[in-house]
């Protein structure tokens, strides 16, 4: 049986309730919204580019515990990063939800999410604000769902 | 849960019921699952899962064109299921009884047959606030082709119909009302009479969606007057992929068909088809067989425990559950209107809906989570979702109990 205290980390709990970058960035020059039309989570994440670099990052929406928690330790993980960077990142990150993982270590913080892949129906929340980076990346218009 | 009290309530006794159920006996992560989603689908008792292999261990054949012993045996099977239905609904004759695949197919039936018929541009279409999607988005398909308005009649705080708003919306422009008989995510059960008699007295059809209501309320469409109604069979106890379209029958003989194939035909040549009467003008192709005959089984199953009798042992449930909810602190009712039924939506401050719903299901209790299908709803009472359990014949107030610990353990885990 999946165990309830590997999907609900502490640290996990306390950045859904205390979510950091939790803000519009008034400079942004990439933005995108993402939306979970299964549940009803939506996030829009904004970015401040400096060149190939990310500047800065925030985000902004609500939902479930996961999905903002997911969020939160995103962007704490992506400052400074280059767009290639985030990309891989995303990449190890989705493979470490999904019980795909190769090298669990490389995530650093993020490994807190591995015990996401015990439970299917919440790799979604796990990954909503990744998708929505992805979207503002690659400067999409649309609203990006994951269904 | 281990030391369920056996206890006879409102004429059925409980423990028998459960044994009715073989999915009851299920485990969910280690624990007697509890399940409370029965506005999603309910189970299946004994009786429909035998109804259905006996159907193709004995039965089955085509129905309507084979000379055949079994093809007679099928199309009597198929034939007396729709009788069952007919009675079910107090309907007036079998033949105003349509199999479709389910309350959402029938009601885009009466959409584009019906609706494509008397519907025109600057026409109106009047629905609640409280409405599935399923009787949303046939009307704005409709709406959209015929340049047709869809008009939104409104819901207080208790998710109760305003009904002095729904009656400004009707004019002579209002060519349908389509409306719930039960909210699957708030429970609030419609005045259908009042609302009937105000569209009628406008010469106004009703449409009314009983997917929440057949399984839980004795349903009298003449007494009640609407115009057409619609269930699934699936969350009536009996299979998935069957449902039912009543329609009055001058209504069904004057629209034109849905679907063209066999068995809907008298004649066909490619200069002209003669269409084959109602109920078959509306059945093309060959339907879900075994699929009626579980309905029928369904039917029959609710018929001896008695509607009368699951509506009250239902609503007792509905109340023990409304108290021990709302007596959590933190917890917050959503959908509380004075007429209510088998439904308890539900959010608990700081938490989101999907994090409650991944931990009572550690606990093998089965709610639904999210926007239920109804997103107008979660819009008006300014929430994303909501936790949902909703309650079934052979529910009982130890899994309510098991709920509301659940509840607590959810809390202790955000605490």
């Amino acid at each position: 049986m999946a165990d309830l205290r590997e999907l609900y980390q502490e640290v996990i709990l306390e950045h859904s309730k205390a979510p950091r970058n939790y803000r519009e960035l008034k400079a942004a020059d990439h933005k995108a919204e993402g939306f979970n039309p299964l549940c009803g989570d939506r996030f829009t994440v904004f970015l401040e580019m400096d060149g190939e670099s990310i500047k800065d990052i925030g985000f902004q929406g609500s939902g479930c515990a996961i999905s903002k928690a997911s969020a939160s330790m995103m962007t704490q993980s992506l400052k400074g990063k280059t767009r290639n960077e985030a990309k891989e990142l995303f990449e190890r990150f989705h493979q470490t939800v999904t019980g795909h993982a190769q090298h669990q270590d490389s995530l650093g913080k993020l490994t807190v999410f591995a015990g996401v892949s015990e439970f299917p129906s919440r790799v979604k929340c796990a990954t909503l604000a990744w998708h929505t980076l992805q979207a503002a990346l690659d400067g999409k218009q649309e609203a990006i769902s994951t269904e | 849960m281990k030391a369920l009290i056996h206890e006879t309530v409102a004429g059925f006794d409980i423990q028998k019921v459960r044994a009715d159920f073989p999915i009851l006996q299920e485990k969910a992560n280690g624990h007697p699952l509890v399940y409370l989603d029965n506005a999603a689908t309910s189970q299946k008792p004994r009786a429909v899962i035998d109804a259905i292999v006996r159907y193709y261990e004995q039965s089955n054949a085509n129905i309507h064109r084979g000379v055949h012993y079994l093809s007679q045996k099928a199309t009597d099977e198929f034939e007396n299921a729709r009788k069952a239905v007919q009675q079910f609904l107090h309907a007036a004759r079998p033949s105003e009884i349509i199999f479709v695949r389910s309350a959402t197919e029938g009601i885009n039936l009466v959409a584009q047959t019906y609706g494509r018929a008397h519907v025109g541009a600057g026409d109106e279409i009047v629905i609640t606030a409280m409405e599935h999607h399923s009787n949303i988005v046939p009307w704005q398909l409709l709406c959209d082709e015929k340049k047709a308005k869809l008009r939104v009649a409104p819901i207080n705080d208790k998710g109760e119909l305003v009904l002095e708003e729904f009656e400004r919306l009707l004019n002579p422009r209002t060519k349908i009302v389509a409306v719930g008989h039960i909210s699957n995510a708030l429970g609030t059960i419609n005045p259908l009479e009042k609302i009937i008699a105000l569209a009628h007295a406008k010469n106004i059809p009703v449409l009314v969606d009983g997917a929440q209501a057949a399984p839980r309320v004795p349903v009298n469409v003449q007494e009640l007057d609407c115009d057409f109604y619609v269930f699934s069979g699936h969350k009536a106890y009996g299979p998935t992929g069957i449902g039912i379209l009543y329609g009055k029958l001058a209504l069904l003989e004057a629209m034109p068909p849905y679907q063209g194939g066999g068995d809907m035909i008298s004649s066909v040549t490619f200069e002209k088809t003669i269409y084959n009467k109602v109920p078959h003008k509306f059945e093309a192709g060959t339907p879900d067989m075994s699929g009626a005959v579980g309905l029928h089984a369904a039917i029959d199953y609710l018929n001896n425990l008695g509607l009368e009798n699951i509506t009250e042992y239902e609503h007792e449930l509905l109340t023990y559950a409304t108290e021990k909810v709302s007596a959590i602190p933190g917890v917050r009712l959503v959908g509380t209107a004075k007429e209510k039924a088998g439904v308890l939506s539900f959010v608990i401050e700081g938490v989101h809906p999907h994090d409650i719903g991944t931990i009572l299901d550690q606990e093998g209790i089965a709610i639904r989570t999210g926007h239920h299908c109804a997103q107008p709803v979660m819009e008006r009472f300014g929430i994303d979702a909501t936790a949902r359990a909703s309650f079934g014949l052979y529910n009982t107030k130890e899994e309510i109990d098991e709920l509301v610990k659940g509840i607590k353990k959810v809390q202790e885990v955000f605490g």
